[in-house]
């Protein structure tokens, strides 16, 4: 991490200036502690977003470098969140408990309390025990190890087998794809311990920081996704930048090949499928209590895809991409779902974009395949005039076997 | 002398094709081989079981001092054993630069752990250097791969196989594709390299065979034919019969 690595990388330098810019601009303009120009729950979707980028970061290694196009990396970012999110829950209603019972004659006894905890907590779903995979929920250091262990071993254990038996390609994807709705049906059940549909909720509120108010919570947890994000984006560049980088993108290309050097291209997969796995669970975990809930919808196949529609639009393969990729689209969709986006008349119909949203994103996706594979990134080589040859058809090189034209733009 | 590799009694099947037939091979640590045969005499195949990339369903493949069981081991453990391979066409990160392709390949511990801390030091950049100084492409460290026409392309693999710096090493028809003076320096390199390592060069051409002035292995229907100096081989009744009588 030392200032030649900055130099070597001027991308790295400007990617954490402009987030740095865009930090402290959110935070003057805050409601909680700026200018209050920015509604709360705009920074909270801002915060939201910055979250959505680290995922997406994620993704791009795993995709856009190493070639696994994994479709459960967002199962892994649910995960994390609800691990963090058990802790919220729990302590936020043993306060809750605590401060009801406080008005008896006699001081309540730890059962009365668990009890209690439970009904409130369970009720919903007509239980009142605290089920076995909440017992470590009472303390936030473990629920926080829970956050890297959960995700990391699942990761672990899905990837040694999936790797270790070489599915590749679109097989791969299909596996992955299967452990997410398998997960995300498990957790719909109301026997699976975790409040089944209803999920946990009420996570905005931070135990012990009731006296807080909301717009300024919303700046703390602005802040620390975008530390987060930072810290990702230099962890991430780093490692691309050297040999490892190299390793994974010639697995992309290549993998007989890599094996054939002596590199043992499953280690190096499942390496990068468990610390992907771990840093979307991260960015789930500071993204929950922004949202303030969460629930098994969001491990539904889609949202994995909707991921990799960001990484493709953003621009694989190269970090910057697939944080403007998810920044761009998930504030967009915001946008047009959130029924701000003015309806555009057509005389026989009119666009209502809740409804067509979902079109339009499917067809930029198509049009970014087709047309820009490079995605929104591509733009950036253009600037620098990195351009791809063209020729018209003739060679490249100065001898008959030199590269082709046709080869070079692929 | 001992055999550096000794293939014996391999076989294998593919849905009923019997690729190889109970083939035995043995090569000595530094030794230059020529590998000559008609289309599916098993060349390719061959070369499939001793890196690892197929498994033979019959015989026995043993390695080094400590006769170790290739069998075993997956294609990565045998590259790191030793044995680096030249493919047909040439492979090479085309999205990469030279000096990437060149590091990638360079000798050093192959686990993601380590590879994940390891920062070239000015004795690789030296070494990286060297070597493509050595095949020609000193001048083309900066650039990508996929720009380098199609004998810098065979070269860089080349080069990239010395980097491994393995005991054996298997080139797989190494002069498709280049002209006459690249031959020439191709032919003059396996020589020199097999003054100190072992290597097999499967190859069609009978000219280049010739150049190289080394013992020959004719295969056939995926078993020996013959096996001696390429005078000797090509006296040969069978040897006529079924590859140069064509």
């Amino acid at each position: 991490m030392s200032r030649s690595f900055l130099i070597r990388n001027p991308s790295v330098l400007w990617f954490l200036l402009a987030l740095a810019v865009f930090t402290l601009a959110v935070t003057l303009m805050a409601d909680g502690i700026g200018a209050g120009l920015i509604s709360t729950s705009f920074v909270k979707t801002l915060g939201k977003t910055l979250c959505l980028c680290l995922v997406a970061l994620a993704m791009d290694l795993i995709w856009g470098y190493a070639g696994v196009l994994s479709l459960g990396h967002m199962a892994f970012f649910a995960l994390g969140g609800y691990m963090v999110g058990m802790w919220l829950m729990y302590a936020r209603t043993e306060e809750i408990v605590v401060n009801a019972l406080s008005g008896q004659a006699l001081p309540p006894t730890p059962e009365e309390i668990r009890a209690g905890i439970g009904t409130q907590i369970f009720g919903v779903v007509g239980g009142s025990e605290i089920p076995p995979v909440w017992m470590f929920a009472h303390s936030l250091t473990a629920q926080l190890l829970l956050v890297l262990i959960v995700p990391g071993v699942l990761a672990g254990a899905f990837g040694w087998l999936a790797f270790r038996s070489r599915v590749t390609g679109v097989y791969l994807s299909i596996l992955t794809q299967a452990m997410t709705l398998a997960l995300a049906l498990y957790l719909f059940q109301n026997d699976s311990g975790l409040r089944g549909n209803n999920g946990l909720s009420g996570l905005q509120n931070i135990p012990g920081l009731a006296a807080v108010p909301q717009a300024t919570l919303s700046v703390w947890f602005f802040w620390a996704s975008a530390l987060a994000l930072a810290l990702g984006y230099l962890m991430a560049a780093n490692v691309v930048s050297g040999k490892f980088g190299s390793v994974i993108r010639g697995i992309r290309d290549d993998e007989a090949r890599v094996r054939f050097l002596g590199y043992s291209v499953e280690s190096y997969k499942l390496f990068l499928f468990t610390v992907t796995a771990v840093i979307a669970a991260i960015a789930g975990a500071l993204y929950y209590p922004q949202a303030g809930i969460i629930n098994p919808a969001e491990l539904a196949p889609i949202a994995s895809i909707y991921l990799a529609v960001w990484v493709a639009i953003g621009g694989r393969g190269r970090l910057y991409g697939a944080v403007i990729g998810a920044a761009l689209v998930s504030l967009l969709s915001t946008w047009f779902t959130g029924g701000r986006a003015p309806d555009v008349p057509l005389g026989f119909y009119t666009i209502k974009w809740v409804d067509w949203w979902s079109v339009a994103l499917g067809l930029g996706f198509v049009a970014v395949t087709l047309f820009a594979p490079k995605g929104i990134g591509g733009l950036f080589d253009r600037f620098q005039n990195l351009r791809t040859p063209d020729r018209h058809g003739a060679d490249l090189g100065p001898d008959k076997g030199s590269l082709r034209e046709k080869e070079a733009t692929e | 002398m001992t055999a550096l590799l000794e293939v014996s009694g391999i076989s294998v099947t593919f849905d009923g094709f019997r690729a190889i037939n109970n083939l035995s091979f043995s090569i000595g640590p530094a030794e230059l081989r020529a590998v000559i045969g008609p289309n599916g005499a098993g060349k390719t195949t061959f070369m499939d079981i001793v890196t690892g990339k197929t498994k033979p369903d019959a015989g026995r493949v043993l390695w080094g001092e400590k006769s170790q069981n290739l069998l075993k081991l997956n294609e990565a453990q045998i590259a790191r054993a030793g044995i680096g391979r030249k493919f047909q066409r040439p492979t090479v990160f085309e999205d990469q630069t030279v000096a990437e392709n060149l590091m990638l390949a360079l000798r050093a511990d192959r686990s993601p752990f380590s590879v994940l801390g390891w920062r070239p030091q000015p004795k690789h950049h030296r070494r990286v250097e060297a070597l493509a100084g050595e095949v020609g492409l000193a001048e083309a460290l900066p650039r990508k791969a996929g720009e380098l026409s199609h004998g810098q392309k065979q070269w860089l693999e080349i080069g990239m196989l010395l980097a491994q710096e393995p005991k054996l090493l298997l080139v797989d028809e190494p002069a498709a594709g280049m002209t006459l003076a690249e031959r020439e320096q191709t032919t003059a390199l396996l020589v020199d390299l097999a003054k100190t390592r072992a290597v097999v060069v499967v190859e069609h051409d009978m000219e280049f065979v010739r150049r190289l002035n080394c013992k020959v292995t004719v295969l056939h229907e995926g078993a020996v034919l013959a096996e001696g100096s390429l005078d000797h081989v090509t006296k040969n009744q069978d040897v006529i019969d079924v590859y140069l009588g064509r």
